[in-house]
């Protein structure tokens, strides 16, 4: 991966969205971003790309089952996903939304631990610290401030320049229109904190399309808040892999902030409690299904790689396996037990919540004793 | 009492190098009312953090820091501006040690100065506890005296919850002597400031004075009033105001926030289920009308004060 180094000077690096792979599936040059990828490392992307979406499918069915609460789609966004989340060192440290599925399995959460909350078993259901992979924030924007408060912990701790980590914090299109977001850009500016903001801009909020959030391209809101913004092909692996390396590593070595804005497109519904086909032009989904993430790899592939059959069998095998263990394992999560709530919600005792627990306990007993 | 607290601080920044001092003008002003005075000169802009003005983010970025390892300890200017910051209290800070099932934890420190009583234009005479007493995974205390808030300060950064730390703001001028070898009670525990006889009151920050003014008062009448100082909002420390109450037989809790739904209305609530038979007459609530605090020219009829206070003594020695 080479990048220019006067490619952040200005503060905005565009107008036109960085794409390294056509929706045909053949490399393109860029004169700032590159990467260096061998046919092994497009097999991986692949695998990560096919597994996501796979987690995603099977997610979707067993929400339409009633085996989980709620579903968000990631389907269309695994470029996206895949590409930032692969551009993270075990150093970095993620802050998620809650439809960062893909960044997940990359960081290593499984996933069944990521349906935990989905299922409805638990908030979190993942170690943060093990992975570098923060909890969901269901809150719009939220996670930007912890973010950019954990990218200042870096600082204190002396993590940034040679050797440096950084911090990834992802928000939506819509979330960009929250005082939380702005405070966040405020903050990481003032601060030169070491963290990229990823923004998914999928093209809606709920029901809501992004020109009811912005009267500019998004990545040129970074400019006023006086740190470069850079807008990706969201569909392009390869693409956000460069991009959000060249940000991270600019974050990791002291050079502040970065605003990515990855285009991409939402193709399925917010959540699985949502219609989107009452809200959007069947033809916007249909022209954004010919830039699908995954066939663009898979033609490049086809191109470059002999061993292509192989690969797919191989892929599709996998992704076989991770539906039916995500398939039995959601089935198969216990509940928790009824005063399991009470265990956590301080780290130091509380005499008056032992006391309500202790009478919940006595009430529950109460049943035991009559039957 | 802001010496006093400002002291606190600085002893937890020299223990600690993990604690982290931040918020508007805290640095080079040492805050509004100069309880950080001097902390960023011996301590530095690293620990000692201005911040840009945004109480969202104040909160919100300590919780980063605090996932990182550290003790924030975030000041709010006044009262009635830590509202812009609620979300972020209410829904990250206080829940992330549940939802993670206990594996981060988030010690971090929100100092508000609260209350009226100064003559304050509007916003700046507030008192919020109730919002906070009311989500799980907070704990809320105000101290009522100088040594109380120098060693609470200090436990409050200690604790490994979050913790909202409400300054009686009109008490910052009050002067005594600090006891700085003998830690006193812990964080959650309530005080009994006066033995008395009769009746209970139950105050907390800025209304013990009151309660102990009103106590004085009353002794010249030749009535005994048994003053407890609560300290802490969430936990409540029902147990000691129960004990009072066993021997006293009345309870009157006072303070400034609005009456209705208020930390008098939970402490009334659990005193009558707890001592239903012991008690002689209902549990009487003195505190702010159900307006928005008023201008300060009438603020003395909104606040508690000596005579409203023996007035509900009255009423309850009258059942």
């Amino acid at each position: 991966m080479e990048q220019v180094a006067s490619v952040w000077d200005g503060a905005e690096v565009g107008p036109e969205a960085v794409q390294l792979l056509t929706p045909q599936g053949r490399r393109v040059e860029h004169p700032s971003f590159a990467v260096d990828v061998s046919v092994q490392d497009l097999r991986g992307l692949y695998r990560d790309l096919v597994l996501a979406r796979r987690l995603d499918t099977e997610a979707t069915a067993l929400q339409r089952q009633g085996e989980l609460g709620l579903w968000p789609p990631a389907l269309g966004q695994e470029a996206a996903q895949i590409g930032s989340g692969r551009a993270l060192t075990a150093a970095d440290h993620a802050f998620p939304t809650y439809r960062e599925h893909g960044v997940a399995l990359v960081r290593g959460v499984g996933p069944l631990e990521l349906l935990r909350m989905f299922r409805g078993v638990d908030h979190g259901g993942w170690d943060p610290v093990a992975t570098g992979f923060h909890l969901y924030t269901i809150v719009i924007g939220a996670q930007t401030l912890h973010a950019t408060g954990y990218a200042m912990g870096l600082q204190r701790d002396g993590r940034v320049g040679d050797d440096g980590s950084a911090v990834l914090a992802y928000l939506g299109d819509g979330a960009t229109s929250e005082g939380a977001v702005s405070e966040a850009f405020v903050w990481a500016a003032a601060m030169n904190a070491p963290v990229v903001f990823f923004c998914q801009n999928n093209g809606w909020a709920i029901s809501e399309p992004t020109a009811k959030q912005t009267r500019i391209p998004l990545y040129q809101r970074a400019r006023g808040f006086g740190f470069p913004g850079i807008r990706v092909d969201g569909n392009d692996v390869l693409a956000v892999l460069a991009v959000t390396r060249a940000a991270l590593a600019r974050a990791r070595e002291g050079g502040g902030p970065v605003l990515v804005e990855a285009v991409t497109y939402r193709m399925g519904a917010h959540t699985t409690s949502d219609d989107p086909t009452r809200y959007r032009d069947p033809d916007e989904v249909a022209a954004w299904k010919a830039r699908d993430p995954i066939a663009r790899v898979a033609a490049l592939l086809g191109r470059e790689d002999p061993g292509l059959a192989e690969v797919v069998a191989e892929v599709e095998r996998e992704a076989g396996e991770l539906a039916e263990r995500v398939r039995h394992g959601v089935r198969a999560m216990p509940d928790p037990g009824p005063l399991d709530m009470y265990d956590s919600v301080y780290a130091e005792p509380n005499v008056a919540l032992a006391r309500e627990r202790d009478e919940h306990a006595a009430y529950l007993a109460s049943f035991e004793e009559v039957s | 009492m802001a010496r006093a607290i400002g002291m606190g601080l600085r002893r937890a920044l020299e223990d600690d190098p993990k604690t982290l001092v931040m918020g508007e003008d805290v640095g080079q002003l040492g805050g509004v009312f100069r309880v950080t005075d001097g902390l960023l000169k011996d301590f530095g802009e690293a620990r000692v953090i201005d911040t840009p003005l945004g109480e969202a983010g104040i909160i919100g970025t300590a919780v980063g820091l605090a996932l990182r390892g550290y003790r924030p300890v975030c000041e709010i200017q006044f009262d009635g501006f830590v509202y812009p910051a609620f979300d972020q209290i209410v829904s990250s800070l206080a829940k992330l040690h549940a939802r993670s099932r206990g594996s981060l934890t988030v010690p971090v420190v929100i100092r508000i100065p609260f209350g009226g009583g100064i003559g304050a234009v509007e916003h700046h005479s507030e008192s919020p506890e109730a919002y906070f007493t009311h989500t799980p995974g907070l704990r809320v205390v105000s101290p009522a005296t100088p040594n109380d808030a120098y060693w609470m300060i200090q436990q409050a950064i200690s604790c490994a919850d979050p913790v909202v730390f409400l300054e009686p703001k009109r008490r910052y001028w009050e002067k005594s002597e600090l006891d700085i070898e003998s830690e006193p009670l812990p964080m959650g525990a309530a005080r009994l400031v006066l033995p008395g006889s009769q009746v209970t009151i139950a105050a907390y920050g800025p209304t013990v004075r009151t309660a102990l003014d009103a106590a004085a008062t009353a002794r010249e009448e030749g009535l005994s009033l048994e003053v407890i100082d609560l300290r802490s909002l969430s936990p409540l420390d029902v147990d000691a105001v129960e004990a009072s109450v066993r021997r006293t037989g009345r309870l009157v809790v006072v303070h400034e926030a609005v009456v209705a739904h208020g930390v008098g209305a939970e402490l009334a609530a659990q005193i009558t289920e707890r001592c239903f038979h012991s008690l002689e007459a209902p549990v009487l609530r003195v505190g702010g009308a159900a307006v928005p605090y008023p201008p300060a020219r009438v603020e003395e009829h909104y606040l508690p004060d000596v005579d409203r206070l023996l007035h509900a003594v009255d009423r309850a020695l009258a059942y």
